[in-house]
């Protein structure tokens, strides 16, 4: 089914509905709500990477002046966590800290400073115990545990899957080229650190205001833990004041505060350190990698094999999705016929990794990206007309069953190379400049919720009245990405109205209905169907009532310019408040409602429930690098960047997603990193935003945007997401780039200057001119399953399954589509 | 680890007459309240905001005597007798600032968190260079933090409002 035709809002670069609100200080963002009786809380972080709890002494702190109550993990001794395979964290920890600013004890207090105080007269004695800093390290020590849970010793998680043969796809490929990569940790750095007031209400009932971009999971989590009934439980997701991914999970102070007011009886907030925000982390896994490629002479794969080991910290966090995920979407670009892949995280005593932009995909997306070059030169080839030559057709299943719909990359690929100049650019520049190519693809929310439940993804509720007012609920949560300007866009261009038009009430779970939260880049697709939705109910009900009115057919009812008019003579016809008014007079209270759930992936065996998505975004990219040979130093001028969007609802925030995308996806490139200390790897380096680099505006490039519109027909108006894909092409690009320009190769990012110049001596010494890890640790990655490809007769079972199952004739999916 | 306080003399609060975007009140505060802390928990001005409490983000930006300054480094007390504004005092009779009403057409906003302090920042750079070009624009908010937009949509917007404020106001002699 095409994709419903954009009226007169989406598509174009209306104004953000939070804008004014946001540029005079008037958002309230979690920190900025204070309550009368208010206390302050402050949490006791650990010392030690990793150690056992022996005795915790709370007496001097508690008779401390001001301060009201002292919470230890005995208070709180459920267990918790984002996946249901991985409820390994606790509010404070009970017995156990897993690394340096694990949370022991809290206190509430009359001030901030009083709170502090009482916190550090908390004595506790710890029994220190080995600590593991890296996948290295864990796969040598499988004891003590870290956790005891996983798949072996301190591995959390082991992955191997393989569709097809990948050894016969080797013996037919006329090269084999294989290499090893590593990128680093980061982190989201987003301005606003965490903060939450909690408080009870008169009525028992529990109330959070959190800076949360899933207010749906933190609910869960505070119902388990805090044994509630969940109705008695409200959260409030304020705008975020960037988010990232770094506030996805639910937080230890959440649930802290909740208690502290629960058992006070007085509202408590808490407000993170920058120190204790990187504690918190949850950011990119530190990832190694290895890539086997079989190509043909023409630069198609034959097969590919990829291995990753993820660095996962302390907890489990979404960890199990950021492993598969590292596997995923490789197969989504350019045609695989054949694909392994090996992966495993290991529980290391650092903070812990999660879901960062673009979430366990931009890791192999750097890795296979560079490998595509590494191809194009082996082979005397041009990487992007090789790319050209053999991208994932539309409409079709992959080797793992992922289902693309529409692909634009084919577009992409052409407007970057005629932007950029590639032609003339590419090998051709002096020494010392060069330009590199990229292509991405990301997923526009994932098929699968994270608890199974047959429920739907995201709910929109619509209440009009005889004012002629709008107002759109809903459970999404604005983290900057613009979710409540795509609600108010999606509903007015259906009604006909102006999207400020629209009052939006989101992020709430007493008013809104469920959206599963702010993160895989769901919310545009998932939100803006079931606003369409409920939109398209509203609408029928108040073309309905005029058409009665006007003595026509429905069918000839149009709302345009907040008029409802008879399509065949526009001058017949009223405002929009009175079609609400004769819309209420006829049907009673109006009100509509909408919801989405994503289809049912064809993909069965165990594992697939990751990489699945109702469209894929596209992205190419095209780096410019200066680099000194002297000092290694890598400057970007400019990037292009061709983004398949599908529809721009919004063309402001399209493209500001992508600029901010290239952004973050430049300083992941260049200098970002959640780094260790080299003498001691569980002690942070420089847990300050000083001192973890980022782009400021003199690192910042110049960024060309091309959208490109290829309407998928699962998306609200044919939209995919823009949140996440245009981050990652950015590193593969630079990386590639830096090789166009001195002939060097950095295989890790970020290509910092001592990488490249490291590189650069090795090539004057004769030796191979590239920076990069030798290898990976050997490891067993687990029993294989193994799925034939749809075009080999798969049916998306396990083989093994498929043998036992009615002869694999049931569900048989015949290949391409 | 957050170092525990050694503070143990804490002073007494005293009332301060602080002039705060044109209106002159008696504030209580602390003498080692940074007037970050004295305009968002004293005042309830919380428009400007902190990333960071040490200096690094630009976010708590605010003008004192129309240069703009860290709040978060700025003890209250040194601002008594000086003139500060702050965000909500940009907007002049329910009328948007040039600057707000150009990041709100242009979408400089996204998060919307670091604002506050890019909008202050901007103000005094006009005050300074009223058609700034783009490294000079750039060198001045190199002190401001943003990880949302990668900064193009600030830059644009700033050049616009220089443009309208312009258009508005003609350089004197002209």
């Amino acid at each position: 089914m095409a994709p419903r035709k954009p009226g007169k809002v989406v598509g174009t670069a209306y104004l953000k509905v939070d804008g004014p609100d946001k540029v005079t200080g008037r958002t309230l963002f979690a920190d900025d709500l204070a309550l009368p009786r208010m206390l302050w809380c402050k949490l006791l972080r650990s010392p030690h990477a990793h150690a056992r709890i022996l005795a915790i002494d709370t007496a001097a702190a508690a008779a401390m002046p001001g301060v009201k109550a002292v919470l230890t993990g005995r208070d709180l001794p459920t267990p918790f966590g984002i996946l249901p395979v991985s409820q390994d964290e606790h509010a404070l920890c009970p017995d156990r800290v897993r690394f340096i600013g694990d949370p022991v004890a809290a206190v509430a207090a009359e001030t901030e400073e009083q709170a502090l105080e009482a916190a550090h007269a908390i004595r506790v004695d710890y029994e220190r115990l080995p600590e593991i800093d890296s996948v290295q390290s864990a796969l040598r020590t499988p004891e003590p545990l870290i956790h005891d849970y996983g798949d072996a010793g301190n591995v959390h998680k082991r992955i191997h899957l393989e569709f097809g043969d990948t050894e016969k796809g080797f013996a037919e490929a006329d090269e084999i080229v294989e290499q090893n990569y590593f990128f680093e940790g980061n982190t989201h750095l987003p301005l606003e650190q965490h903060a939450s007031l909690a408080v009870k209400t008169p009525d028992g009932k529990l109330c959070i205001w959190s800076s949360t971009q899933t207010p749906h999971y933190l609910h869960r989590a505070l119902t388990k833990v805090l044994g509630m009934p969940a109705a008695h439980v409200r959260v409030v997701a304020c705008p975020n004041g960037g988010g990232f991914g770094g506030k996805s999970d639910p937080f230890n102070h959440e649930i802290v505060v909740a208690k502290l007011a629960l058992l006070t009886g007085r509202p408590v907030k808490i407000g993170l350190t920058r120190e204790e925000v990187f504690y918190c982390h949850r950011g990119r896994h530190p990832t190694l990698m290895s890539v086997k490629a079989g190509v043909r002479r023409d630069g198609a794969l034959t097969a590919l094999h990829f291995r990753t080991q993820l660095d996962g910290g302390a907890y489990g966090s979404y960890g199990v999705a950021s492993t598969y995920y590292t596997g995923a979407l490789q197969t989504v670009t350019y045609r695989v016929p054949r694909y392994r892949f090996e992966g495993l995280r290991a529980f290391t005593n650092k903070p812990p990794c999660g879901p960062k932009r673009g979430h366990g995909t931009p890791q192999p997306r750097f890795a296979l990206e560079v490998h595509m070059d590494r191809i194009a030169e082996r082979l005397g080839l041009d990487p992007l007309e090789m790319r050209l030559r053999h991208l994932q057709p539309a409409n079709s299943l992959t080797a793992n069953f992922l289902q693309v719909g529409s692909m634009g990359l084919g577009k992409c690929l052409e407007e970057v190379r005629e932007r950029s100049g590639w032609r003339e650019k590419h090998g051709k520049l002096p020494r010392g400049r060069g330009v590199g190519l990229a292509c991405s693809s990301y997923i526009s929310g994932a098929g699968l919720p994270i608890y199974w439940n047959a429920l739907p993804h995201s709910g929109v509720q619509l209440r009009l009245d005889r004012s002629g007012g709008v107002t759109a609920f809903c459970g999404a949560t604005d983290i900057g990405q613009g979710s409540d300007t795509v609600l108010a866009g999606c509903v007015a261009d259906v009604l006909g109205i102006d999207p400020l038009d629209v009052r939006v009430v989101t992020g709430d779970t007493d008013l809104t209905p469920v959206d599963l939260g702010s993160y895989s880049s769901r919310v545009t697709l998932m939100m803006g169907n079931a606003a369409v939705e409920a939109a398209e109910r509203a609408r029928a009900l108040v073309a309905g009532a005029v058409a009665e009115k006007l003595g026509v057919p429905a069918e000839r009812i149009a709302l345009e310019d907040r008029r409802v008019f008879d399509l065949e003579d526009p001058a017949k016809g009223m405002t929009f408040q009175e079609a609400c008014i004769a819309a209420e007079a006829k049907h009673g209270t109006l009100g509509t409602v909408g919801s989405y759930t994503p289809p049912r992936s064809p993909a069965r065996f165990r594992g697939a429930g990751v990489g699945p998505s109702p469209a894929y975004s596209y992205q190419a990219c095209v780096a410019e690098v200066e680099v000194d040979p002297e000092t290694g130093e890598v400057k970007v001028p400019r990037i292009w960047i061709a983004h398949d969007v599908g529809r721009a609802i919004n063309r402001t925030t399209t493209i500001g997603q992508v600029e901010g995308g290239v952004y973050m996806g430049l300083g992941e490139a260049l200098m970002e990193e959640m780094a260790y200390r080299g003498n001691r790897g569980v002690v942070h380096k420089f847990p300050s935003m000083l001192e973890y680099k980022s782009p400021t505006t003199r690192e910042m490039c110049e960024v060309e945007t091309i959208l490109v519109e290829d309407p998928d027909p699962n998306g609200p108006f044919g939209g995919k997401e823009a949140g996440q894909g245009p981050l990652l092409p950015v590193m593969p690009a630079v990386a590639n780039a830096v090789f166009d320009a001195v002939g060097v190769r950095v295989d890790e990012i970020p290509v910092s200057a001592p990488k490249v110049l490291k590189a650069l001596q090795r090539l004057a010494a004769g030796q191979e001119g590239r920076y990069g890890p030798a290898g990976l640790p050997a490891a067993d990655y687990g029993e294989v399953t193994r799925v034939l490809p749809p075009w080999e007769g798969g049916d998306g079972r396990d083989m093994k399954k498929q043998e036992v199952g009615a002869g694999g004739v049931r569900g048989h999916i015949p290949g391409g589509k | 680890m957050t170092s525990p306080p050694t503070r143990a003399a804490r002073g007494r609060t005293v009332l301060h007459p602080l002039t705060v975007n044109g209106e002159t009140k008696d504030v209580p505060f602390l003498p080692h309240e940074t007037l970050l802390e004295v305009l968002r928990e004293r005042m309830g001005l919380t428009g400007t905001k902190h990333g960071c409490e040490l200096g690094e983000c630009g976010a708590c930006t605010v003008l004192v005597d129309g240069k703009p300054v860290l709040s978060c480094l700025l003890l209250a007390l040194n601002a008594v007798g000086t003139k500060v504004e702050t965000v909500e005092g940009l907007a002049e009779g329910g009328k948007l600032h040039p600057l707000q009403q150009a990041f709100v057409e242009l979408g400089a906003a996204q998060c919307g968190y670091c604002t506050p302090g890019f909008l202050m920042t901007a103000k005094a750079l006009l005050a300074d260079r009223p058609r700034p070009d783009r490294p000079c624009l750039k060198d001045a908010l190199a002190g401001n933090l943003c990880r949302c937009t990668g900064y193009l949509k600030i830059y644009e917007a700033v050049e616009l409002a220089a443009e309208r404020m312009a258009r508005e106001k003609p350089p004197r002699g002209a």
